[in-house]
């Protein structure tokens, strides 16, 4: 067992340092609150040939993450395909792109795994035995998912709007799950006022700095799959805004750990249009988010009032990267683009992100002969609703050649 | 009940005296730890501290000057 290396959680506003303890704000500004690390710690002995002597998956680099024990939730989660996307690339104009592919993160597609994982661990370490969210749809299904196969009780709690595959995807685990009557930025209100009462681990709310460092491992492996190198550009799907942070961060752990070079990457986030507070607040360069009530197919990405929207937009500023957004249909077309280049099937966030980059590209702001990773973050079967009047439906037909004959001969096809 | 929020203030409220008004009209003790105004929108962080439908009553007041309420935390015990 390797010693834990976490020092304490840190307020981002005025820098005050707290004890390892299942909360988010600051007593005295209300900041929220990080985990922070002594690397000094690791001098030497947290090397290359370490991680790719371990099992494949996102424990692999669990001197980083912050949890003190063997990992008791999601032990086997993570690592997912990098893929080398030569025929989208082709498509979209550019050299050299790659597809980060958690639409196939197990347990439940997607990326949200990962940080359940660490939050369900932390929980347990806590000594935690029911476990909570405020879901926009992804988080619900992996909470549900992930406490069942821990043995831990969970209430998920989503906007009474979402799609069939994402209710049904964490209703089918035995979880409470709760719809609430508003957006999801009426489902975290509420849950900031249960988290308090009933005392359980909201692994956004109280539990959120230890859920949120999960998401880095989603940039490690980018890095150690690239043959350690970090990509000069990144696009990443945005609702609260915490993966495109957890995304430099890991970068940045990266370089100072000497596992890889400065590669001056460029962090770039993707908002439908329907709801874009952080894009806006990007393209428009002001430093507080506006709240907006979200109109868009992509409910995944649906929050109004991102919480770490504001440190989203610092590292996209910092890293030299932009925001864009995409409407509805841009992000079906999109979709339809991923899957008919890639054979990958990924959610309306996808749709966002693979949008997003087609944009980004035709502007000019990511240019075409550099190392571009696209954020796969979740699977396509859970959004159908979003893509069932675009998509082909099948001809129907007798079963016999005849009739299968005079079809293939309208399409042209030679016998 | 104490209750931490981040209030968020618009063009057309953000010179009104709301906080003044919040404690001459309701049995709270109001705390501001941080404070922000910048491009027309006022970002200001409250603890409201009271008894429960106090507080609530208090925050359905504040949305219906149209001050957008965002709850941090709340604790039901002192800590
Ligand atoms: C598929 C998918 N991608 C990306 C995100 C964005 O996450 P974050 O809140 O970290 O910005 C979410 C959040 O729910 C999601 O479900
Ligand atoms: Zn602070």
């Amino acid at each position: 067992m390797t010693e834990s290396i976490v020092r304490a959680l840190k307020c981002r506003e005025c820098g005050e340092e707290y004890p390892v303890q299942p909360t988010h704000v600051c007593e005295f500004c209300f900041g929220p609150l990080e985990v922070v690390y002594d690397y000094e710690k690791l001098e030497g002995n947290f090397t290359r040939k370490l991680i790719e002597s371990r099992p494949q998956n996102m424990w692999r680099y669990r001197e980083l993450l912050p949890i003190d024990g063997e990992p008791t939730v999601g032990a086997e989660n993570g690592f997912t395909p990098l893929v080398r996307a030569e025929r989208l690339a082709a498509a979209l104009g550019v050299k050299e792109l790659y597809i980060k592919n958690d639409s196939v993160c197990s347990p439940t597609l997607s990326f949200k795994d990962r940080v359940v994982s660490v939050a369900l661990s932390k929980a347990v370490e806590f000594g935690f035995t029911t476990v909570a969210c405020a879901s926009t749809g992804n988080l619900a299904g992996s909470v549900a998912a992930n406490a069942a196969a821990a043995g831990l009780e969970s209430y998920v709690f989503i906007p009474h709007d979402l799609e069939q595959g994402k209710v049904l995807g964490a209703g089918i685990f035995g979880t409470k799950i709760i719809g609430i009557n508003g957006t999801y930025d009426d489902v975290n209100r509420l849950c900031s006022e249960v988290a308090g009462k009933y005392g359980w681990a909201f692994v956004n709310v109280n539990i959120r700095p230890f859920y949120a460092e999960g998401s880095k491992t989603y940039g490690y492996e980018i890095m150690e799959q690239l043959g350690w190198k970090a990509p000069k550009h990144v696009v990443v799907p945005m609702a609260s805004g915490s993966l495109c942070t957890k995304i430099d961060k890991s970068i940045n752990e990266f370089i100072k750990l000497g596992l890889i070079e400065d590669n001056s990457t460029a962090i770039y986030g993707a908002q439908a249009t329907g709801c874009s507070p952080i894009s806006k607040a990007v393209k428009e360069n002001t430093d507080l988010i506006h709240p907006v009530r979200p109109d868009t197919i992509a409910k995944s990405l649906a929050i109004g009032n991102p919480a770490d929207g504001y440190y989203a937009h610092r590292v996209m500023r910092d890293t030299g990267g932009w925001a864009e957004d995409v409407n509805d249909e841009e992000i079906v077309a999109a979709m339809k683009l991923l899957a008919e280049t890639e054979g990958i099937f990924t959610e309306t966030a996808g749709g966002v992100t693979v949008g997003v980059a087609k944009k980004l590209i035709e502007q000019g702001r990511i240019p075409r002969d550099e190392s571009i990773v696209l954020c796969i973050t979740g699977n396509g079967l859970k959004t159908q609703e979003a893509i069932v009047d675009a998509i082909e439906k099948p001809r129907i037909i007798q079963s016999n050649l005849k009739d299968f004959d005079a079809l293939a001969a309208a399409d042209g096809v030679q016998v | 009940m104490k209750m931490k929020v981040y209030l968020t203030y618009n063009v057309e409220n953000i010179r009104l005296p709301i906080i003044w008004q919040l404690g001459q009209s309701f049995a709270i003790i109001t705390n501001i730890r941080t404070a922000d105004v910048k491009e027309n929108m006022g970002l200001v962080a409250l603890e409201l501290d009271g008894a429960v439908d106090v507080v609530e009553e208090a925050i359905r007041w504040l949305e219906s000057q149209q001050v957008h309420v965002e709850p941090i935390e709340q604790n039901m015990v002192e800590g």
